[in-house]
C-alpha cells in the first residue's frame, strides 16, 4: 500500500515515539459474594515495547491480556506496579492528563460491529477525534478524513465517507475503526483481537494494514490475540500469558518454533490449519 | 442411503419492494446418512441461509423461491404447522452460532431440558422432573459436561460450556441431521478445538448426519469427511476433505487455502483474497468469481460454469473443471494447461 502524507508528524521520525515500560504490574479484582473475594487477573508482569516495535500478547480467554491492555491505555488502574510511556506515569493519570494520553495511545477493539455507532456515518466517526483532540476546523477535518480512509485502504474515500456501519462488511468496518484510531496520529496502537471477528479471508488484509502502518509511521504496536498466525505475521516479539503470568517470552519466530511452556504448545496445537496433516509445515 | 436430496434451491431476501437479494442460487446437493460435511465460504456467501433453508428456519424477508428439499423422502419445503414441528423430533435440527447466548438467563439448565422435552412431547407423553433430570444428565454427559451443570444458570457457565449445553438441548430430540452454524466461532482457540472434538466424537457415536457451516476452512478440514465451498450463493466445489490440500482446485478454494499458514514455518506469506464478493442484489452473468480470479478467461464472463468432475469431486470452473455441456470450455482449459495463456 502506498504511503499517504501524514498530517501532524513527518514520516521518518520513528525515534520520536517513546518506549512503553511495564514494570511489575498486577491487577487484583475484588469479587463480591461467595468465595475468596480476590481474583488476580494480572500477576507481576514486566515488559518493554521499544520505540516503533510490535509486541504480541498471546493467551486464551481469561489469561489477563485484555486487562493488561486496558491498564496500558489507562482505562484501568493497576493494583501495583508502574507503566511508563516515556516520562509519563500512565497509572497515575487523571482527567486532563488521561485525555491527552489518549490522543497519543489509541486502542482498536475486537468487535467492529460493536465499536461503531450504528447511527453515525463513517465520516462522522472518523471526524470525532479530529475535533475532540486536535480542534480541527470542519473543512480541514474533511480533507483529513479522506486521507485517513485512503490510508486504511477504503478507496475511493468519497464512496465510503457517507456510509453507515451496516452498509459495510466486517473487514471494512474494522478499517474504519483503524482510521478512527489513527485520526489523532497516535504513537502507540493497542489492538485487542482486531481480526478474530473477521473472516479468515479478510484477516490477511487487516494484518497487512497494521504492519504497513507500523512501518510507515514508526508507531509502536501492542497486538493482543489468541491467533498465533497473526502474531507471527506482524510482531517482532511475543509474550505468552497464562493465568495472569508471563510464561514465555522472546522473538516471535523463535518462540513459536521452539515452544518451551506446555501452554504455548497447547496454543500451537489448537491452530486450525488445513496443512497440519502435511507435517512439513509448508505454507504454499 | 441418501438422507437429504436437494435440487435447484433458490433463496431470495426481499427486504423492501423492488430489492431482491439472491442469496442462494440453484443449489443441488445430496447427503448420505452419517456423512459429516463442511460448508465453507466468506460472510454473505449464503452458507447460513442455505443451512436455514434445509432446516426450514427461514423467516421473512427470506423466502425459499423454488427448489426441492427432500429429507428422508419427505418434501420438507411443503411442510407446515404440526407436521413440520413433528419433523423437528427425530428429524432435522440446527445449532446456532448465537445459541450459547440464546439460553434463558433466569432459568437453569434443567428447566431448558424440561422445556424442550415438553414442547416436542408426543401425545400422551409426560416428562416428570425425575425423568427430565435423568435424561438431562445423560445428554450433558454426551457433550462432556458434569450432571451438576443441570442446576446452573447460564451466567455461571463459560462460553464453551454454554455452547455444549445448546448442543445437548438439540440432541434431546435425537435428530437424524444436525446443521452446526458456526458453532465455535465466538470461542477461544483452545475451547474451540475441544468443542469441535466433542462434536466429531458425538457424530461418530450417534451416527447423525452433520453439516458444519464455517468461514474457517482450517476447522472444517480438521473435522469433516467432505467439504463444499460456497461463493456468491452457489456451491463452487465439492470434494473429499482429504483431497482439498493437494492438487488443483477451483481458484476460489485455492485462494481460501492461501489465507492459512503454519505459524511455525520458516517463511510466511499470507495472501488473503483481494477484492470483495459481488453484490447479490444485482444479476451476475457468468462466473461470480471472475473479477477476483487469476485464471479468468473470456468464457468465464459469459457462461455460468456448472459443477463438473474434478479429481474425486466436483468443481464449477471453466478452466479447472471444463464441462462437456459448455461448448468451448474444454478448449480453454487445454489452452491454459499448455501455458499459452498467462497464468499467475
Amino acid at each position: 500500500m502506498r504511503q499517504v502524507p501524514d498530517g501532524q508528524r513527518a514520516s521518518g521520525k520513528a525515534s520520536s515515539v517513546p518506549p512503553v515500560v511495564v514494570d511489575g504490574v498486577s491487577k487484583i479484582y475484588r469479587v463480591r459474594g461467595r468465595g475468596s473475594g480476590r481474583f488476580t487477573a494480572v500477576d507481576n508482569v514486566s515488559f518493554t515495547i521499544p520505540p516503533g516495535s510490535a509486541i504480541g500478547l498471546v493467551g486464551a480467554s481469561g489469561s489477563g491480556k485484555s486487562t493488561l491492555a486496558k491498564m496500558i491505555t489507562g482505562s484501568e488502574r493497576p493494583t501495583s506496579g508502574s507503566i511508563r510511556f516515556g516520562e509519563l506515569a500512565v497509572e497515575s493519570l487523571h482527567a486532563n492528563g488521561l485525555r491527552k494520553y489518549h490522543s497519543r495511545a489509541q486502542m482498536i477493539f475486537q468487535d467492529p460491529y460493536a465499536a461503531l455507532n450504528p447511527l453515525h456515518t463513517v465520516a462522522y466517526t472518523v471526524t470525532r477525534p479530529l475535533q475532540n483532540f486536535l480542534n480541527m476546523s470542519a473543512a480541514r477535518a474533511r480533507d483529513r478524513v479522506h486521507e485517513l480512509l485512503e490510508t486504511v485502504g477504503l478507496t475511493p474515500p468519497g464512496q465510503y465517507a457517507a456510509k453507515l456501519p451496516h452498509q459495510l462488511s466486517g473487514g471494512q468496518r474494522q478499517r474504519v475503526v483503524v482510521a478512527r484510531a489513527l485520526a489523532c496520529d497516535p504513537e502507540l496502537l493497542v489492538a485487542d483481537e482486531p481480526v478474530s471477528m473477521l473472516d479468515v479471508s479478510l484477516r490477511a488484509g487487516v494484518l497487512r494494514l497494521l504492519a504497513d502502518l507500523r512501518a510507515n509511521r514508526g508507531l509502536s504496536l501492542l497486538y493482543i490475540t489468541h491467533d498465533l498466525l497473526g502474531a507471527r505475521v506482524i510482531t517482532d516479539e511475543i509474550l505468552v500469558l497464562h493465568k495472569g503470568k508471563v510464561v514465555e517470552q522472546g522473538p516471535t519466530k523463535y518462540v513459536l518454533q521452539n515452544p518451551k511452556h506446555e501452554y504455548t504448545i497447547q496454543l500451537l496445537d489448537a491452530v486450525a490449519t488445513p496443512f497440519a496433516t502435511d507435517g512439513n509445515g509448508s505454507t504454499r | 442411503m441418501t438422507l437429504l436430496d436437494v435440487h435447484g434451491v433458490n433463496v431470495v431476501y426481499e427486504p423492501s419492494r423492488g430489492t431482491r437479494i439472491w442469496s442462494v442460487r440453484e443449489v443441488d446437493l445430496a447427503l448420505e446418512e452419517g456423512e459429516f460435511v463442511g460448508l465453507v465460504g466468506e460472510s454473505g456467501c449464503g452458507k447460513s441461509t442455505l443451512g436455514f433453508a434445509l432446516t426450514r428456519m427461514l423467516r421473512a424477508p427470506a423466502r425459499l423461491e423454488n427448489g426441492v428439499i427432500q429429507f428422508d423422502g419427505v418434501d420438507v419445503a411443503s411442510l407446515s404447522g404440526e407436521v413440520l414441528r413433528r419433523q423437528r423430533r427425530n428429524g432435522f435440527a440446527i445449532v446456532l452460532q448465537s445459541g450459547m447466548n440464546a439460553l434463558n438467563p433466569v432459568r437453569n439448565v434443567e428447566d431448558h431440558f424440561a422445556d424442550i422435552l415438553k414442547a416436542h412431547a408426543r401425545s400422551g407423553e409426560h416428562h416428570p422432573r425425575a425423568a427430565v433430570r435423568r435424561r438431562g444428565a445423560e445428554l450433558l454427559g454426551k457433550v462432556r459436561l458434569d450432571p451438576a451443570v443441570l442446576a446452573k444458570f447460564p451466567f455461571e457457565l463459560s462460553g464453551g460450556m454454554r455452547q455444549r449445553v445448546s448442543i445437548a438441548l438439540v440432541l434431546a430430540l435425537e435428530p437424524r441431521m444436525i446443521v452446526f452454524d458456526e458453532p465455535t466461532t465466538a470461542l477461544d482457540v483452545i475451547v474451540q478445538k475441544a468443542v469441535m472434538k466433542t462434536i466429531q466424537e458425538l457424530q461418530q457415536e450417534s451416527g447423525f448426519t452433520a453439516i458444519l457451516i464455517s468461514h474457517d476452512l482450517g476447522v472444517v478440514l480438521e473435522s469433516t469427511n467432505r467439504v463444499m465451498v460456497m461463493y456468491a450463493g452457489r456451491i463452487v466445489e465439492d470434494q473429499p476433505s482429504k483431497d482439498l490440500v493437494r492438487g488443483l482446485h477451483h481458484p476460489y478454494t485455492e485462494a481460501l487455502l492461501r489465507c492459512y499458514a503454519d505459524p511455525r514455518a520458516e517463511e510466511i506469506h499470507l495472501a488473503g483474497i483481494p477484492g470483495s464478493p459481488p453484490d447479490l442484489s444485482l444479476p451476475v452473468s457468468g462466473c461470480a468469481f471472475a473479477p477476483r480470479c487469476p485464471l479468468v478467461q473470456d468464457i468465464c464472463w459469459k457462461v455460468v460454469p456448472p459443477l463438473a468432475p474434478l479429481g474425486r469431486g466436483l468443481a464449477a470452473c471453466h478452466v479447472r473443471a471444463p464441462s462437456d455441456k459448455v461448448p468451448g470450455a474444454k478448449a480453454v482449459a487445454a489452452k491454459v494447461a499448455s501455458g499459452r495463456v498467462g497464468q499467475t
